[in-house]
């Protein structure tokens, strides 16, 4: 039993996912977005990349690959699902998530650490950390202004010093049941001092905690 | 079909092309959106069919509900 995840062709970070995974306890298995039958996996990670080079419109091609139907049947039932990065763009884009994402607001392709402040912590993401916590993460992503025209989204993150324009400042999202997440930063970036912060820790923890309890508790 | 992102969405690549011809002096422009236009080659012989198939096309894919509306021209 472990966490599945997903690597769409232009994908670049499932191999820092299931480092990160491994590296706090828990079991990762890559899983090609062709496969239909992810029976068994506790959760699941959407990577961060460029599913698909980006065409059309970031997350566009890949919430048609034949594994998102199987995501979106766990997800009902339950089970934890992450979108990191270009991850979260893929589940704005197949509905599960509200919002969508255009070019950041100063033009510019962002490659640095960002303070994010926790502001939910009912969600599978952050529910290990506590309420106003600053975390340091990596952000690296040209499409990272999320908009909501239905302002329907739950936001469990936000930036400190708005590096994007998000809306609401939004670093990361959460559907009602806080099962569905979605984070713009990286997480699975931050999980040693070695890498310049250890901050993403916190939240993978809470991911890997809630993978690990009977569905519906 | 051209699709253009609704007006309460921001247009960060607009902005800055407005902010460009305002500083090459050309004064007036008071909005400008860069709007996307897709080129289909469609099979069929009836332009409404043609229109259906391409208007599912859009809502489908080619774009994006939150952000887009589309139109579409069918010629033959």
């Amino acid at each position: 039993m472990s966490v599945a995840v997903v690597v769409f062709p232009g994908s670049n970070c499932e191999h820092d996912v299931a480092y990160a995974i491994r590296l706090l306890g828990g079991e990762a298995d890559l899983v090609w977005h062709r496969d239909t039958d992810l029976s068994g996996a506790e959760g699941v990670v959407l990577p961060g990349g460029f599913a698909h080079g980006d065409a059309l419109r970031t997350g566009a091609i890949a919430r048609f690959s034949p594994v998102m139907e199987e995501v979106r049947r766990l997800a009902e039932e339950g089970t934890p699902v992450l979108g990191i990065c270009n991850g979260f763009q893929i589940l704005c884009e197949a509905g599960m998530l509200p919002g969508a994402f255009i070019a950041n607001r100063d033009l510019r392709f962002i490659c640095r650490h960002v303070e994010v402040e926790v502001v939910d912590t009912d969600s599978m993401l952050t529910r290990a950390a506590t309420p106003g916590k600053v975390l340091r993460l990596p952000l690296n992503s040209y499409e990272g202004n999320w908009v909501d025209p239905t302002h329907a989204g739950r936001v469990v993150a936000r930036y400190r010093n708005d590096p994007n324009g998000s809306q609401q400042g939004a670093a990361a999202l959460a559907d009602a049941s806080g099962r569905v997440v979605g984070i713009m930063p990286h997480p699975e970036r931050a999980v040693e001092d070695l890498l310049g912060s250890s901050d993403g820790r916190v939240l993978l923890e809470g991911f890997l905690g809630a993978t690990r309890e009977p569905i519906g508790v | 079909m051209t699709i253009r992102r609704r007006p309460v969405i921001a247009d960060p690549h607009g902005a800055t092309v407005a902010r460009a011809l305002a500083d090459l002096g050309h004064v007036g422009v008071n909005s400008l959106r860069i709007d996307r236009t897709i080129h289909l080659d469609v099979d069929g012989s009836d332009a409404a069919d043609v229109r259906g198939r391409v208007e599912e096309m859009c809502r489908q894919l080619l774009a994006n509900p939150v952000l887009e509306d589309y139109d579409v021209e069918v010629e033959p």
